[in-house]
């Protein structure tokens, strides 16, 4: 089951990339890294995801997976004996991460990329209200899964974890862009402690895009064309 | 202690549906509550206080969320009859895949085929056909989307059939004469009991467009 080549089709400025990325380094997974070019989309890319077109894309034994969460499950269930399970025990705390891993891509993440289309005062205003009220969610969300413990998956990272994680160079780099504090310790103490946490971890430190080079890579990508 | 669950739900809703599909097939007995999406009741908010949508699963108290957490959970829950969801990894993988792809695409342009007029309704119709056939292929020629099984990504689509007559008078073709293949899927998923007992009758889905569409403010 666990056997056979594991290859990860991506991009290292990708969020959605990094997913399986730290996933795999938990669970001690060597992978080759394939990495597409910014602007085209290789062949293999193209026939391992026909449906979608898009990274990441985890090839088995060549046979493919797509879509982040999806992928960090698929890793979970397959290398379960090796190190600690990616997803809690319970039905009802797999129910809520699950929940929370939705609406950090569908509301969350999506609030996140509007900062940075955000124009004039009133725009602005009303995209940082809408993400603050959904970092209060997810401040009360990591309480409530943590259960005291470091990470929204208690003692280790998990499924959880490396959903919200994955957007933290992202955050940094909208944070600098826009000179506004995103992720504020008096207002979400808990969420920032996380982060601490999840970007010193040994799995997700060789993984995470550094904040100065994925700012570059930002301003070339939403440049706008000279008039 | 016996379960106690509920479900908040809508009766025309296609992700209700998928719910109540999952909880038949295991035969788990639950209190259905119907409600009233523009008069959304105390329940209903305190439950799902992040989105106020239906369906909600109550298990003894705690709600969980969005139909396909909830069609998973069921299966986690009570994972002795009709196991939803294959145990090979891969397969699972697989499953999920189809159900997000359900879920990312068929409502929206399911949507403009009833919601919208002219070139708009046009290019839904079009998306929704292409769609459609991108899930026949999918199908192939297994009995279902799992194989010999009834699963999870039947259920995933399954509820939209209902809307399916709406669908081909409002939108003024036939989704049969396209998706021969599909039909016949849906058909035979019909015959079981636990979707036959949740899914409405396809003119009682037709007659509430209109009453939709006046809910919402569009023509």
């Amino acid at each position: 089951m666990a056997s056979g080549e594991v290859k990860l089709i991506g991009a290292w400025a990708s969020p959605f990339v990094m997913r399986p990325r730290v996933a795999l380094n938990l669970k001690s997974v060597p992978y080759e890294f394939l990495q597409e070019t910014f602007g085209s989309k290789s062949e293999l890319l193209l026939k391992s995801n026909p449906v979608h077109k898009k990274i990441p894309v985890l090839l088995h034994a060549d046979k493919p997976v797509c879509e982040s969460n999806i992928i960090v499950e698929y890793i979970d269930e397959t290398w379960s004996s090796s190190g600690p399970s990616l997803l809690p025990s319970l039905p009802y705390d797999r129910a809520m991460a699950r929940f929370w891993a939705a609406y950090i891509d569908e509301k969350w993440f999506v609030a996140l990329r509007n900062f940075l289309k955000a124009e004039g005062e009133e725009e602005k205003k009303a995209v940082i209200a809408e993400f603050e009220e959904g970092n209060a969610l997810l401040e009360k969300a990591f309480i409530d899964c943590s259960k005291g413990k470091p990470f929204f998956n208690g003692d280790h990272i998990g499924y959880l974890d490396i959903s919200l994680g994955s957007f933290l160079a992202w955050l940094r780099v909208t944070e600098l862009a826009a000179s506004y504090k995103l992720l504020d310790e008096a207002k979400t103490p808990s969420l920032c402690k996380w982060a601490d946490h999840f970007c010193n971890d040994p799995a997700v430190k060789p993984v995470m895009p550094e904040t100065a080079k994925l700012a570059e890579f930002a301003k070339k990508i939403f440049a706008k064309p000279q008039a | 202690m016996a379960d106690e669950v509920i479900l908040l739900d809508f009766w025309p809703s296609m992700f209700g549906m998928r719910t109540r599909i999952a909880l038949e097939e295991k035969n788990v007995k639950f209190d259905y509550r119907e409600q009233d999406l523009w008069n959304k009741s105390p329940i209903l908010l305190e439950m799902n206080p992040v989105h106020k949508k239906i369906p909600v699963l109550i298990h003894n108290g705690k709600p969980v969320c969005e139909s396909l957490i909830q069609v998973e959970y069921i299966d986690e829950v009570w994972p002795s009859k009709n196991p939803l969801l294959p145990s090979d990894p891969y397969q699972r993988a697989q499953a999920k895949f189809w159900g997000d792809f359900i879920d990312k695409k068929v409502y929206a342009s399911a949507r403009l085929i009833w919601g919208a007029k002219g070139e708009e309704q046009e290019a839904g119709k079009k998306e929704f056909i292409e769609i459609l056939k991108t899930l026949e292929s999918e199908l192939g020629d297994k009995i279902y989307f799992g194989g010999e099984t009834f699963g999870y990504v039947d259920i995933a689509l399954i509820g939209f059939y209902s809307w399916f007559e709406a669908y081909d008078k409002f939108g003024n073709f036939s989704i049969e004469a396209e998706c021969p293949k599909l039909i016949a899927w849906a058909k035979r998923c019909v015959e079981r009991e636990s979707v036959a007992k949740s899914l409405p009758d396809s003119n009682k889905i037709v007659e509430f467009v209109p009453v939709l569409k006046k809910h919402i403010g569009i023509e």
